[in-house]
């Protein structure tokens, strides 16, 4: 009685000892990886911003860097991105919205309950088979409507994307207003508002930045979604804002180039870790803005 | 308008003797309300008259504040509930649970103010003018005067008007409480029903509020549901004490808390119970 | 009744008004619920008619030759074996890497680390980590792994990639988790004079199991449906042949040549049918799309029931 044992608990102290620093070594990995994607993607571009100047990124019109008269127009490939966005937001935006207002407030808990990871396998089916489902179910489809759309266009790639990323704007939006108070719609439903009343005039604002972080989020995806775009959409930069024709985004340029025999060090090499550093630089942009806002939503509500 | 029914309450006496009649609002007959299968109200009869106080008093779970929420039929919001009865609408003696009666115009002419201040993510402007827009008035002038209207009768005007445009979350809570006054009376309702309105206030925000209950109830019926017997002593005409579900004594307050006529009430009255 | 006092400024045919008003505003919200309901069963109906359609062109693709056969010009004889058996060997490396270091991490993140502006830091780069596009892994990986560290274009510089790319969620999870672990089980532990670990590593590890291998399914499937990453770090789309055995005859009977062999994937293999033109590779296409959604769809599935389940079985 009364002696403690002493022999066991050092043994305890040297595993928690060593303990902390695996896991500290683990919680910093993330930055880890965050750093070698900053690092990979700064020194392998940096040739590549060395001797292309960087007034022709912007007055060149075309994307050509592995062609023997190179040009260096980004815009080429921005715009490609643009479109195919532009084309996923008109989707997913709307769409997701009145999906999200119809879980949070007119749908019955179990049905919302059943429908809710339903809807989010949408953004986990593989992203390879939505580019075949653009490329040969959908394309074939709207050429029936509209007969000179090309084999690979924009709008085609676009629309899927936009379904792909559905999951995004409505799961993060139905969370942000179902965490409204109730207080708050018994007020505005006590005065005699219907359900679509309340939830536009009153859920709707209460929720907004956290809604708005699910649309920033979502054109974050849409933004660095590839395999759809670089099967669908095609893989040649073409300075166009028309989403009926075909045109490589920024990502596509990245596998178009990837596909091909790279040596390192090759100008095409350097050609795609300077679009991936563009890519980041946008990406990395609307996923703080959009971890702004939802913060800023957790801290109202 | 129809002219004013002849209902009256069932015939009751106040210390002097002398029989009161008043003008009835809102007459509850045989009221139940199932939650599921679980009965929270039993049979309440209950007229409440116009133009006065009627304070809700019982311990908590009594269902007091299901009553309240019966009277708007707040409780269509959820689903699995279940009303028996009736609650009539004076003048007119519409019944507001009747079939085909929908919940919004019944809504519209109960204004209600709840435990906490619950103001929308909106200017104070917009939260006054949100009810007035529901029913249809649009024109910039005409809203302007009814907003200042009711943030006079809320006494919140003078406090506000220089910031009308701003979010009604930088009001304190007392502040915020009587824009929802406002914004309840905006519309002039018939009734306007207050659901522990001041629980979550301080003594000084609180008092403003029962000022306003007292000053409103020239203009408006007001029904009160109150964990504060104080309150109700202090402000209003009549109280309903309940227990369990079922209305166990109604009766002009004065009386009540003097000479209670049940002992359940008496028990509750001198803190025995609750 | 109108006339007590000036408060009732509404007219009484305003009472008509109302009426109307509610009866609309009723009858919107019902054209709402109907709207609502039909855009959430269309959307769902995409998904329905993927399926369909990849099982349309491809069902009839699927037998025992196209599991056992290697790609082949020839788009009859034509088959997945290479493929899948580089999707396990990828998923092999991205398991054993990203699993631990993730549950490490969110075990560090949510029982260890003090609240100061270095977590706060480490936790903005997870979350941004989570959104960086997939296609930018597979350029880390190209810069990184193959040539920096020269392991090649081979199954371990794939399995890292990917490892990297899905360490987020497997973070993410297992905070959640251990979240949903009320402090008087910690505090119960502690006053028995555990340590930190032991409390950790008997008590809350086992008690968050059940949504730590929530999210390490999650992890799974994306990582198995991920093609971008390993296209850019140039894995091979025509592989007739199988990395070398990990398991040997004789002595030593194990072997690691398999992490350094070129590999392809599912997905890969199915891109490259897709870009092929003909009927016949498309229904390929098809068939290796199915596989793929079976898959993903099928681990998606047992991870909702599994989040159902360990939701019912304990109750703080």
């Amino acid at each position: 009685m009364g002696t403690l044992p002493a022999n066991s608990r050092r043994l305890d102290k040297w595993v928690e000892g060593g303990m902390v620093w695996v896991l500290r070594f683990s919680g910093w990995a993330s930055v880890l990886v965050t750093f070698g994607i900053v690092v990979t993607l700064v020194t392998e571009s940096a040739p590549f911003f060395g001797h292309v100047p960087f007034r022709r990124l912007f007055t060149d019109t075309m994307w050509t860097p592995l062609f023997a008269e190179p040009q260096y127009g980004i815009g080429a490939l921005l715009a490609g991105t643009l479109v195919t966005t532009g084309v996923a937001l008109c989707v997913a935006i709307p769409l997701g919205t009145l999906l999200a207002i119809y879980l949070s407030e007119f749908a019955e808990p179990r049905f919302r309950e059943v429908v809710k990871p339903m809807l989010e396998l949408l953004s986990a089916v593989p992203t390879v088979v939505y580019g075949y489902f653009a490329l040969l179910t959908l394309t074939p489809l709207l050429q029936k409507i509209y007969p000179d759309l090309p084999q690979f266009s924009m709008l085609s790639a676009g629309l899927i994307m936009g379904i792909m990323i559905i999951p995004y704007v409505t799961s993060l939006g139905e969370d942000s207003m179902r965490s409204v108070p109730m207080l708050l719609r018994e007020g505005a439903f006590a005065l005699g508002d219907g359900k679509l009343g309340v939830a536009l005039r009153v859920v709707f604002p209460g929720a907004f930045s956290g809604l708005a972080s699910a649309y920033v989020l979502a054109i974050s995806r849409a933004v660095g979604e590839t395999m759809i775009v670089a099967i669908a959409a095609g893989l040649q930069p073409r300075f166009t804002l028309n989403p009926l024709e075909s045109a490589a985004t920024v990502t596509a340029f990245i596998v178009q180039v990837s596909l091909g025999d790279l040596p390192h060090g090759s100008i095409g090499y350097q050609s795609i870790f300077a679009a991936g550093a563009v890519l980041f630089l946008m990406t990395l942009g609307f996923n703080l803005a959009g971890h702004a806002l939802r913060r800023r939503f957790h801290r109202a509500s | 308008m129809n002219p004013i029914p002849a209902v009256q309450v069932s015939g009751e006496k106040d210390i002097a003797g002398v029989e009161v009649k008043p003008e009835v609002k809102v007459e509850i007959q045989n009221l139940s309300f199932f939650y599921g299968r679980n009965q929270v109200l039993r049979n309440v009869s209950l007229d409440v008259p116009a133009y006065q106080v009627t304070a809700m008093i019982g311990p908590s779970g009594c269902g007091k504040t299901t009553l309240l929420r019966c009277l708007n039929r707040m409780h269509d919001l959820y689903p699995g509930n279940r009303y028996e009865g009736s609650v009539r609408l004076h003048p007119g003696g519409t019944d507001i649970l009747g079939p085909g009666m929908d919940p919004i115009r019944v809504r519209m002419r109960f204004g209600m103010v709840f435990q906490k201040p619950n103001p929308f993510p909106k200017s104070i402007y917009e939260n006054v003018a949100y009810g007035l827009r529901l029913q249809g008035m649009n024109k910039r002038r005409d809203l302007d005067e009814r907003v200042e209207k009711a943030l006079r009768e809320s006494a919140l005007w003078d406090e506000v008007k220089s910031r009308l445009h701003q979010l009604a979350h930088n009001l304190s809570g007392g502040q915020q409480q009587r824009l929802c006054i406002a914004r309840a009376i905006a519309t002039d309702p018939d009734v306007v029903l207050f659901d522990e309105p001041t629980s979550a206030l301080d003594p000084i925000a609180t008092s403003k509020i029962e000022e306003l209950i007292v000053e409103m109830k020239k203009r408006v019926t007001v029904i009160i549901v109150t964990h504060n017997l104080q309150q109700a002593g202090r402000i209003s005409d009549r109280t309903a004490f309940m227990y369990l579900g079922e209305l166990i004594e109604f009766g002009e307050t004065n009386r009540m808390f003097t000479n209670p006529a049940k002992p359940q009430t008496e028990d509750y009255i001198s803190g025995r119970f609750g | 009744m109108l006339s007590v006092g000036d408060f009732i400024v509404l007219p009484s045919q305003n009472l008509r008004k109302q009426e109307a008003r509610a009866s609309r505003r009723r009858s919107i919200d019902r054209w709402f619920g109907r709207i609502g309901l039909l855009s959430t069963i269309g959307t769902l109906g995409v998904l329905a008619i993927l399926l369909l359609n990849l099982a349309a062109s491809g069902l009839a693709r699927i037998d025992w030759q196209f599991l056992l056969s290697f790609p082949s010009r020839r788009a009859a004889e034509a088959g997945i074996l290479s493929a899948w058996v580089g999707t396990i060997l990828l998923m092999i490396v991205t398991a054993s890497v990203a699993v631990p270091l993730g549950v490490a991490a969110g075990i560090y993140l949510e029982e260890y680390a003090a609240k100061n502006k270095w977590t706060d830091f480490i936790e903005i780069n997870i979350a941004n980590l989570a959104g960086v596009p997939s296609i930018l892994y597979g350029l880390m990986a190209l810069g990184l792994f193959v040539y920096q560290f020269r392991f090649g274009q081979s199954v371990l510089a794939g399995g890292l990639a990917l490892a990297c790319l899905v360490l987020p969620i497997v973070i993410v999870a297992t905070r959640e988790a251990l979240r949903t672990i009320p402090a008087a089980i910690r505090e119960a532990a502690f006053a028995l004079g555990a340590t930190r670990w032991q409390a950790v590593w008997h008590h809350l590890l086992p008690y968050s199991t059940g949504g730590i291998a929530t999210g390490v399914i999650l992890a799974m499937s994306r990582a198995i449906g991920e093609s971008a990453p390993l296209i850019t770090i140039g894995a091979l789309t025509f592989i007739a042949f199988l990395p070398p055995a990990p398991i040997l005859a004789q002595a030593p009977f194990m072997s690691f040549d398999w992490l350094f062999s070129p590999f392809t994937a599912l997905p890969i293999q199915m891109f490259n049918w897709v870009s092929r033109p003909g009927e016949e590779f498309q229904s390929n296409a098809a068939a290796a799309g199915l596989f793929l959604m079976l898959i993903t769809l099928g681990m998606n599935g047992v991870a909702i029931l599994l989040r159902k389940h360990a939701q019912r079985n304990i109750k703080w």
